[in-house]
């Protein structure tokens, strides 16, 4: 089956089986391996990526469902090499060890401070609920997300 | 995952044309949480996926004096940030903002939530919804502890998973059901079924019929609440749940509706706790005896006579948070 999709900006056609999977569409089809398979559950959120501007899982959605859709993947968001400040902030902050589930952080991240550009370490909390870090014990990774709202307002 | 054929109608119409007339053979995709799963697991595996997407008729939220309608491809975060819905509905809002995360909330839909499978672990494994080995019942001897406490005496033990049905049952919703013969009216309550043999399902849905939309009746001013209980508070299943609408005059209660979730093979009306709250003034103690009075018939199995405690709590609380007596956050 034919789909078109624009990923990081530029559209794309691919044929596709319907059961394959977005983030397996987007690492084997696309070659973009930034987008990570954890759980492929729907649990731990390092498949995260943004479709129409809304964080989800693509290790639970068919790359067929994306059809027509734009997509971004942590690639897209250094698109000239110059790091957006959430991966900056991960960077100052040390909101990664092994960096697994850093992608997906930084998506949902981005959706969080889309919504609410002034999150509370509370909210911050809230926002990333859905998506697990078995290193930093979370702490960095809220500190790496005030630091980017930070630098974004500024 | 089996091959299977993608088919995307652009009405509801055709989205019924497209379904089989028995259990099994295709599947209705919205969001696609549950399914997925089931079909990663091989526990659904459909000839063909009818998705919803294209069909538009399907999506919006309207609020108006004849109450809400929502479209089954509500989202959950739609539904959530909605401000009329927030404003008078506030037990609706406060049963989607705790479902799965963010991602699993952005396509999570209402017509998913509401026919969304048991998440009973032996259903999972691929031992059926009666969860039987060789005929014989696995749950009563084995392990049961996420298993029902009301409406237990089989030959069905899962519990309803829907974080909405409670809370819409509460406010008097009916769905509206499109099938080949045309369109038809439930009440919500009616769409939840304890089924008795293997060949039946827990939903009074037929294998080509959709949900096209959920009708709440206007608020008029009832106070709603929803309060659910989480082994942890990041994207976990919830242990018990209870839903509340209470129709006040000042702080005393003319009629009450309690219906908790996560308990029974069905979503469970709490005749004793309506009862215990009736002509009551609303306090700590009150909202306790109603807690107490809908766990008073529970008859747990051998693993999970703690969710007894759970379900008197939830109700407690969503008591409380519908009486406005406290917040979110604060019981």
């Amino acid at each position: 089956m034919k789909i078109k999709v624009k990923v990081n900006g530029a559209w794309r056609e691919d044929e596709v089986e319907p059961r394959l999977l977005l983030v397996h569409y987007l690492r084997d089809v696309a070659g973009l391996t930034g987008t990570h398979i954890g759980c492929e559950t729907s649990i731990c959120g390092a498949c995260t990526v943004l479709v129409n501007g809304e964080a989800v899982k693509s290790c639970t959605l068919f790359a067929v469902q994306a059809d027509g859709a734009e997509i971004l993947t942590i690639e897209g968001l250094a698109p000239d090499g110059q790091l957006h400040p959430l991966q900056q902030g991960f960077w100052e902050e040390h909101g990664l060890q092994c960096g697994f589930c850093t992608p997906g952080m930084i998506l949902a991240s981005y959706q969080l401070l889309k919504r609410n550009p002034h999150p509370s370490p509370e909210e911050i909390r809230q926002g990333l609920e859905g998506n697990l870090c078995r290193c930093t014990g979370y702490q960095h990774i809220v500190k790496a997300v005030e630091w980017a709202a930070a630098r974004m307002s500024s | 995952m089996q091959a299977f054929e993608y088919a995307r109608p652009k009405t509801a119409q055709e989205a019924v044309a497209l379904l089989a007339s028995e259990w099994g053979k295709s599947e209705l995709l919205a969001g696609g949480s549950d399914l997925l799963s089931r079909m990663k697991d091989d526990v659904s595996a459909p000839q063909r996926i009818v998705s919803l997407s294209g069909v538009h008729e399907l999506r919006g939220i309207a609020a108006s004096a004849r109450g809400l309608r929502l479209g089954a491809l509500v989202t959950l975060d739609e539904l959530e940030t909605h401000p009329a819905v927030r404003e008078h509905y506030a037990g609706i809002a406060q049963a989607v903002e705790q479902v799965g995360g963010p991602q699993i909330r952005n396509v999570g839909t209402v017509g998913g939530n509401l026919c969304q499978r048991p998440r009973c672990w032996y259903y999972r494994n691929g031992f059926g919804l009666l969860a039987t080995y060789k005929g014989r019942p696995l749950v009563p001897d084995g392990d049961n502890r996420y298993h029902a406490i009301f409406g237990n005496e089989g030959p069905a033990y899962f519990v309803s998973p829907s974080s909405l049905a409670p809370i819409l049952i509460a406010l008097g919703a009916s769905l509206r059901l499109l099938g080949p013969d045309g369109p038809r009216d439930l009440p919500v309550e009616q769409f939840f079924v304890t089924p008795k043999s293997e060949a039946e399902r827990e939903h009074a849905i037929k294998p080509n019929e959709v949900i096209t939309e959920v009708l709440v009746p206007p608020a008029n001013g009832t106070k709603s609440g929803f309060y659910e209980i989480l082994q942890k508070e990041s994207l976990d299943w919830p242990l018990a749940m209870a839903a509340v609408a209470l129709q006040m005059e000042g702080r005393r209660v003319e009629k009450a509706r309690v219906v908790l979730g996560q308990v029974a093979p069905v979503p469970w009306p709490s005749a004793e706790a309506e009862e215990a709250l009736k002509g009551k003034m609303v306090s700590e103690e009150v909202a306790e005896e109603a807690g107490r009075a809908a766990a008073s018939k529970a008859t747990p199995l051998s693993k999970n006579k703690y969710k007894v405690q759970l379900a008197r709590v939830a109700v407690k609380r969503a008591v409380l948070l519908a009486a406005g007596l406290v917040k979110k956050g604060e019981v």
